[in-house]
């Protein structure tokens, strides 16, 4: 098992070291910063002396050599319009988007797992299909347009919830965090909504697959012809397999759900890492948002490593194979 | 044996239909037997001829759009059907057990050993864990699993095929049931594994006054093991008697063409020394969806005249021995060549 690990966080190492060079290679492509940066009416000596303090005269593989020396150290470089330490502009904001994802999850799992259970048990009932029909729209209503609509009718019209921002924050142990105040959750509730709505069809869809392929397996009829409880047949034998997969998906999705934040934050005024990333990009701040683009590189590969571990700890036959390798 | 004590299990004209969307189909067709305290009954019959589902009827365990719609089921005199599910539930896994054909599939896979052994303890009675692992414990003893506390700690992957049919048959025998349906439960295993199984549980089932129904298409099997044979044609039942009446004075056509077909009647070698050639039943096994009027086996009988374009009658040979067929073998035509 650590032999397992151990492989797995060098084989994480070397898609940061890959991802690293793609995005700088990538962001590199995007327009001249210096042309946003400096004056149109300046000299190409004033041109020519930012672009030196800056770096950009170097050739590109200086350029790369620089910041991923710098980067081994922890540094990203600074923001080119804040003039501050662009990870820690980043990592200012992630708190906001993890709130934000885990609420999502949260929601998605919550919701997905139960109604895709009952959807795969009563799968003619007109409440199975109810939930099909639902998990349909959730898949294919644009993200953006929910989101608007969310805001029309709880915000607009019945009031009840903010239609933007972030509720006060409280901080632990240097973190703010906006989940404990009732005021944090109501601004949280509908863009989480929002976040969420994708994954929860995913999770409905998925769950309900698992439960009517696993009703089929003969360890269900078995268990059946022991006596058990339908409760226990189901609660048991049934999400116990039909878990495996949904952790693995739950927990790629989270990665994803992070990166999809983008849409949603900018809609709801969230202020998260996504909506740094979207006026970063306008403004070509460029260390900006490669440090965004490594960070959540780094977010998916250790959550990558998490769903295997997990993933390990929940199947039997997988501990064993990884236990040999 | 002991057909003076009074039977464990009596079936009558047990029918179960499956309402699909080509038309209905009879899979278990007014099937009738009985089998009695530590009796083996053996229920032959090609795939797909309702062995399972005569089964999964008795146990209660028929999946929609299957439904039992006439008959009797008596156990120790007391009628299942119409009982309400949770009543059937608390016979299940209690006074029925039932075993399946493939030990790689029986077997939750994410589940140890011990949880499934304890879990089938007490769901029906109201036992300590530890009281309930020690049941597990004896039982996987009982059916010669070394080490069993070992066993028990175990992911059904870490035993071989042979070892979690055992398991299968410990959970059976968990409860001690007063009937075990063992639905070709050694199908899958190794010839030695299936011949020590078959014994073992002849050995246990007798000993503990326990009525076995042991399902099976193998004939030979049937021999070593049944007391009476029941055997199984496109939902009915076309012949049944002691397994001495059945093997050696079969009666009906279609069993005559299963014992030629079974390798273990060819095994002799004829007068001139030869192994004789394996005589296949012609035809293939029909579809349930598009039975011939009248006896099923029709299409593939050498003996079939316009007669049989009527349901056969049950004919009573010997005692206990009844064919249903219009035309059956007499214990001359009957006796193997
Ligand atoms: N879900 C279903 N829908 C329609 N018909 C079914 C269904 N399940 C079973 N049947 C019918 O029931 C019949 C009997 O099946 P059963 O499983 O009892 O056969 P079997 O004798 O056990 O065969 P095998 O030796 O292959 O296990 C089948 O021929 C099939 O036509
Ligand atoms: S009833 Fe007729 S067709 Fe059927 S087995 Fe007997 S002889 Fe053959
Ligand atoms: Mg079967």
């Amino acid at each position: 098992m650590p032999l397992f690990i151990l492989r797995r966080i060098l084989q994480s190492f070397n898609v940061l070291f890959v991802m690293s060079l793609l995005v700088f290679a990538g962001v590199y492509a995007i327009g001249n910063p210096l042309d946003l940066l400096v004056d149109p009416n300046a000299t190409a000596d004033d041109t020519a002396r930012a672009a030196a303090s800056l770096g950009l005269d170097q050739p590109l593989w200086v350029q790369y050599g620089r910041f991923l020396g710098n980067a081994l150290q922890g540094d990203l470089g600074n923001s080119f319009i804040h003039g501050v330490p662009a990870l820690g502009l980043i990592v200012e904001r992630l708190p906001a988007t993890l709130e934000l994802a885990v609420v999502a999850m949260l929601i998605a799992v919550l919701l997905g797992i139960p109604l895709g259970l009952w959807a795969g048990l009563k799968p003619d009932s007109w409440s199975g299909r109810a939930i099909m029909a639902g998990s349909i729209l959730g898949f294919s209503l644009p993200t953006f347009w929910v989101g608007l609509m969310l805001i029309m009718v709880f915000a607009v019209q019945l009031g009840w919830l903010p239609a933007s921002g972030r509720g006060p924050t409280v901080d632990v142990l240097g973190v703010s965090i906006s989940l404990l105040t009732a005021d944090g959750w109501r601004h949280l509730l509908l863009p989480a909504a929002n976040l969420a709505l994708f994954k929860l069809s995913l999770i409905i869809r998925l769950t309900r697959s698992g439960t009517r392929e696993a009703l089929l397996q003969d360890y269900v009829k078995f268990a059946r012809a022991k006596g058990l409880s339908n409760a226990r047949v189901v609660g048991v034998h049934v999400l116990k397999n039909i878990l495996i997969p949904i952790v693995t998906v739950v927990g790629l999705e989270f990665g994803s759900l992070i990166a999809f934040s983008v849409v949603t934050e900018s809609i709801f005024a969230w202020p998260g890492m996504g909506k740094l990333l979207l006026d970063s990009i306008t403004q070509l701040d460029r260390p900006v948002v490669v440090a965004y683009l490594l960070l959540v590189v780094t977010l998916y590969v250790v959550i990558n490593l998490a769903v295997d571990l997990l993933y390990a700890a929940l199947d039997p036959r997988v501990r064993l194979a990884g236990a040999r390798a | 044996m002991n057909a003076q004590r009074e039977p464990t299990l009596v079936v009558g004209r047990l029918t179960t239909r499956f309402a699909g969307l080509g038309g209905a189909v009879t899979a278990v067709d007014e099937v009738s037997f009985n089998v009695a305290p530590g009796e083996v009954l053996g229920l032959v019959g090609e795939s797909g001829s309702g062995k399972s589902m005569t089964g999964f009827s008795i146990l209660g365990l028929v999946d929609p759009p299957g439904e039992i719609t006439g008959g009797s089921i008596r156990l120790k005199g007391r009628e299942l059907r119409g009982l309400p599910a949770r009543e059937w539930r608390a016979l299940r896994g209690d006074r029925i057990a039932m075993i399946f054909q493939d030990p790689m599939m029986t077997l939750n896979p994410v589940l140890r050993i011990d949880t499934q052994m304890i879990e089938t303890v007490r769901a029906h009675r109201r036992v300590s864990r530890d009281a309930a692992r020690e049941m597990a414990r004896d039982a996987l003893a009982r059916v010669g699993i070394p080490s069993p506390d070992e066993r028990l700690r175990a992911y059904p992957h870490q035993l071989s095929g042979g070892m979690r049919q055992r398991v299968a048959i410990a959970i059976a025998l968990l409860n001690a049931p007063d009937l075990i349906i063992a639905d070709e439960p050694t199908t899958a295993l190794d010839v030695t594994i299936q011949a020590q199984i078959l014994f073992e549980m002849q050995t246990l089932c007798r000993e503990s006054g326990t009525a076995l129904i042991w399902i099976t298409h193998d004939l030979a099997v049937v021999a070593g093991l049944a007391d009476r044979v029941c055997v199984m044609y496109a939902g009915r039942i076309v012949e049944q008697g002691s397994t001495a009446q059945v093997l050696e004075t079969p009666a009906h056509p279609y069993t005559r063409g299963l014992l030629d077909s079974t390798p273990a009647a060819n095994v002799q070698p004829d007068k001139a020394g030869r192994p004789q050639p394996l005589r296949q039943i012609p035809g293939m096994a029909p579809s349930l969806k598009e039975l011939p009027a009248g006896c099923a086996f029709r299409p593939r009988c050498t003996r079939a005249s316009t007669l049989c374009e009527q349901t056969p009658p049950e004919v009573e040979l010997a005692r206990g021995h009844v064919a249903r067929c219009f035309h059956p073998l007499s214990a001359a035509e009957g006796l193997k060549s």
